[in-house]
């Protein structure tokens, strides 16, 4: 392991809860005693609560809207429709095309059509049941491959969302090289965030026509911009406050109910509480894009791959959201993480009348990852190589070449990644017949013996961008600020980046720590009122806040030595901030900050840009588009019941690079959690979606996996420190979410001899010993 | 209609209970104890674990007029005064919590099961646990903590 070494700017080694350590969480403790405030905890003395109308249907004109019975309910307050959205009609993280509320036609089950203000939820519910929508059924187009022709009616762009191309050397040439070509077609079923805090806020009416907004999101100030958009206001009569967020992974990134509690709370002058129900968040909120990938792969007998070439489809839904970046991103990464020389992608993202998708934590290379994954298995055995071996030869390294045309900079350890799971010594193989039931697939729910378990090992590597790619301008502010309390240094830290549970507080405090030497940090809430951080996403939140609280803590020091040198009568350049002394060059005190600063504060504001990036071009996907990159791998054991289809994933070893272990504990957390996000998408979770309709819209019926579906992870972090980031760190949360889902379909491959071309794995996929005809007691 | 109940050890008498109200509902908007978490409202995710009468139910399948004469205990009121109770602070130091959304049930939950169970194997604790989702962890931290709050209150040999 590479351990990073201390940054020479780093004036306390001895810090306690600095950079580096598994510093315990600062709301950690409001989190385990309950006094947490959550979104949907918010509470405000004489509120309202808004609840929202949906449209039932997938798709049908809106000929009109009768609220007359609902407004005459005792306790209703007001019911709006999209007559009543005073500014853009319709809002979105790129385009602007989802209707604030319904005007011309539900594009989707579940597209909110009015909304209602009451003096309680129930009272809301009950009038929304007495609105009375006038709509013309249309026919549903729920096929993506139709939405391809980009000639479909009623869909926005016919059906195409947007066609990535990326093409690299010459994959037709490249065929002649190919010893060994292998094909495969395989589909990805759609995730739901299921993040257990539900969509929820308050909307407070100000005095001047404004409002604020406290919420849980993933960007602030993208919020803030939609929202005053569709308001008619400017954004400084928009305040946006960072609420408690209970979880997010992506499906937090669009608007849920801002813009409908502010415009109810605008309207009837009272503060206004929404929030959704488990079954209404699923209608809620943007799922991870179903997919379609055929791929080809050729190599050579002795294991060169030679070329790769995927189509890759993902079904956006009804609206844009983020679907033309996923699918991008998803193309970024479509050939894996190999070094291969001839590679062609093409990508599409569609619309259809199914519930829309956009980003979810992996963001498009969630879906490659699965593919390519499950097609080098295929490649591996055709050509009778083990799995990992073929993975190693072809493993991507420095400064090879990204279908993309960027070379591969900063660490790309993936030999030593895989090295690690080659390494690992396998799990004991369970005798069933003899172990306690509750470790066989299904658990004590077996009725079997045993007898028809069979185990399998399964490999998968993976690789993302990390931080936003194709040439955004991409910043995050913090400010810093340092007093005097009680004779010692207190700092705050102020950055809007949101924090989600991935621990981003944490790290803002212990930089502070690192930094400044302090041993009191205190954070301010997330606000609009500074300037932006950028969306915690891209799991790049971690590098640009640290980039940003770095250097705002460098401009605080440097003023403070300043000071001290003002007072002192010696150049500011010797002297080094120690907490709460200055020190000479031998590390001996000679005046202490409180002396030094009195009863005045230091702050400074720093904002943080990544280096720049370009986007790709249109014809041949080529362009330097990315800030960084990451990866990850796992080997998956599983056992499988091949005559009840059960599985039991027995242990998920995991290995990854993350540059500097910023917080070891919050970093393994980030891994483990998104490791069991890929196990459910690989062997349990799946939005059912017939005709555009979701038929499981609850946690009874759509599966997230629980503490016993969940094995041991042993892992492996590496710290290869990045050369371009604060303190070598690299992005963490979405790399363990790529590799997981492949290497358990690769173990059940193994376990079955199937080739299960779809995920999630369903019981009768997995059934190979049917029961034999004629069998039973005698 | 009128409920009489004592939550965390505190006598409540409150008017104006809907029929249909459930106990999740009635803790955090009448009585305004919001630590008790609506995450699924069909008894699936365990967010709203709360105690009725030492008994570990979903607050979320319970009618709020079911409590009445009743005892009902939270995750604010495991402290019994003296700084957090074991489970609290161990799932703190474990790493245990991210949204924390989970985390009051799960810890209410948890401190259920080393109350009937000291010292529990990695596998009951799994059992005994899986009617608490979490999103976040992978849950091997929230293993973690159980066995380290079993550790430090003694039970552990």
């Amino acid at each position: 392991m590479t351990v990073t070494e201390t940054p020479t700017r780093i004036t306390t080694p001895s810090v306690v809860d600095g950079v580096g350590a598994s510093a315990t969480r600062p709301d950690g403790v409001p989190k385990v005693d309950g006094s947490f405030i959550y979104s949907s905890d918010e509470y405000h003395d004489g509120s309202l609560w808004g609840v929202t109308l949906r449209s039932p249907h997938p798709r049908a004109r809106v000929l009109a809207i009768d609220t007359s019975q609902a407004t005459g309910i005792d306790g209703v307050r007001c019911v709006l429709t999209h007559r009543d959205v005073p500014g853009s009609k319709t809002y979105g993280m790129k385009v602007y095309d989802e209707p604030v509320l319904a005007f011309d036609e539900v594009r989707y089950q579940g597209e909110p059509v009015a909304v209602v203000a009451a003096t309680h939820p129930e009272i809301a519910r009950r009038a929304c049941e007495l609105i009375v929508v006038d709509y013309e059924e249309l026919v549903p187009n729920t096929d993506p491959e139709m939405s391809l022709t980009g000639q479909v009616e009623g869909l926005f762009g016919g059906g195409l969302a947007r066609h990535v191309r990326i093409r690299h050397g010459d994959v037709a040439t490249a065929r002649a090289l190919a010893d060994v070509v292998v094909e495969g077609r395989y589909e990805m079923g759609t995730q739901d965030p299921a993040f257990l805090g539900p969509e929820s806020g308050l909307a407070v009416p100000l005095g001047d026509g404004g409002v604020e907004l406290y919420v849980s999101c993933q960007n602030l100030h993208l919020d803030q911009q939609q929202v005053a958009d569709c308001l008619g206001l400017p954004l400084d009569k928009v305040r946006l406050v960072l609420s408690g967020v209970g979880g997010a992974f992506g499906g937090k990134e669009d608007l849920n109910v801002h813009i409908h509690a502010c415009l109810l709370a605008l309207r009837t002058g009272r503060p206004v509480r929404m929030v959704y129900s488990r079954e209404e968040s699923f209608f809620g909120h943007v799922h991870r894009h179903p997919a379609i990938a055929d791929i080809e792969l050729g190599a050579t007998r002795d294991g060169r791959l030679v070329f790769t070439k995927v189509r890759l489809v993902l079904d956006g839904g009804a609206y844009t959201s983020t679907s033309q970046v996923v699918i991008a991103n998803g193309c970024y990464f479509a050939a894996g993480a190999y070094d291969v020389a001839n590679v062609e992608i093409d990508g599409f993202a569609t619309y259809t009348n199914n519930p829309p998708c956009g980003a979810m934590r992996g963001f498009g290379a969630v879906q490659s990852c699965y593919a390519i994954e499950s097609a080098m298995d295929r490649l591996a055995g055709e050509l009778g190589l083990h799995p990992l071996e073929l993975r190693m030869r072809n493993a991507i390294g420095e400064g090879d070449v990204l279908p993309t045309g960027q070379p591969v900079d900063g660490p790309a350890p993936v030999q030593e990644i895989l090295a690690y799971l080659r390494d690992l010594p396998l799990p004991a193989g369970a005798d069933h017949e003899a172990a306690d039931m509750r470790t066989r697939p299904g658990g004590v729910g077996n009725v079997t013996r045993g007898e028809g378990i069979r185990r399998g090992v399964g490999y998968a590597l993976g690789m993302k961008a990390i931080g936003f790619s194709g040439g955004m301008d991409d910043t995050c502010t913090a400010r810093v600020t340092v007093w005097i309390r009680d004779g010692e240094p207190v700092a705050e830290v102020y950055c809007a980046g949101p924090e989600l549970g991935q621990g981003v507080v944490t790290l803002e405090a212990q930089i502070a720590r690192t930094e400044l030497g302090v041993r009191t940090v205190e954070l301010r809430d997330k606000d609009t009122d500074i300037a932006e951080s950028g969306a915690s996403s891209a799991s790049r939140q971690s590098w640009m806040t640290a980039g940003a609280v770095v250097g705002a803590c460098g401009l605080v020091r440097d003023e403070i030595l300043a000071r001290a040198a003002a007072v002192l009568g010696r150049p500011a350049g010797e002297l080094t901030l120690d907490g709460p002394e200055i020190h000479d060059p031998a590390g001996h005190p000679l005046v202490p900050v409180a002396e030094v600063l009195g009863p005045e504060s230091v702050s400074h504001a720093f904002t943080y840009r990544h280096r720049p990036t370009e986007p790709v071009d249109d014809e041949r996907g080529q362009g330097n588009a990315h800030v960084a990159f990451a990866y990850a791998a796992h080997r998956a054991i599983v056992d499988v019941d091949v005559e009840l289809g059960l599985v039991k994933v027995v242990e998920m070893a995991t290995a990854q690079d993350v540059g500097k272990a910023m917080n070891p504990a919050g970093v393994e957390g980030q891994i483990e959690g998104g490791t069991v996000q890929g196990l459910g998408l690989a062997v349990m979770e799946e939005l059912q979606i017939t005709g555009g309709r979701i038929r499981n819209p609850s946690f009874t019926d759509y599966l997230i996996p629980t503490m016993l579906d969940v094995p041991p992870m042993p892992m492996k972090i590496f710290e290869f420190p990045h050369p371009d980031s604060p303190y070598g760190l690299n992005g963490v949360g979405e790399p363990p979410n790529l590799s997981s889902t492949p290497a358990i379909l690769n173990a059940l491959r193994d376990a079955t001899g199937l080739e299960l071309p779809r995920a999630p794995v369903r019981p009768s996929d997995l059934i190979t010993e049917p029961p034999v005809e004629g069998a039973g007691p005698e | 209609m009128r409920v009489n109940v004592t939550v965390n050890g505190v006598a409540h008498s409150v008017d104006h209970v809907w029929a249909l109200e459930s106990l999740l509902d009635f803790l955090r908007e009448r009585v305004g104890l919001r630590g008790t978490k609506n995450a699924c409202e069909q008894g699936e995710c365990g967010s709203c674990s709360v105690y009725v009468d030492g008994v570990l139910v979903c607050s979320c399948l319970v009618a709020a007029v079911q409590v009445e004469g009743r005892s009902v205990v939270t995750v604010e009121g495991l402290d019994s005064g003296d700084g957090m109770h074991p489970v609290q602070q161990a799932f703190l130091d474990a790493g245990a919590v991210q949204c924390g959304f989970c985390t009051p049930g799960m810890i209410v939950a948890a401190h259920c099961l080393l109350d009937s169970n000291p010292d529990p194997d990695d596998l009951t604790v799994r059992e005994e646990l899986s009617g608490n989702l979490c999103r976040c962890t992978g849950y091997q931290k929230i293993l973690d903590a159980v066995h380290l709050a079993a550790e430090r209150t003694g039970a552990a040999p």
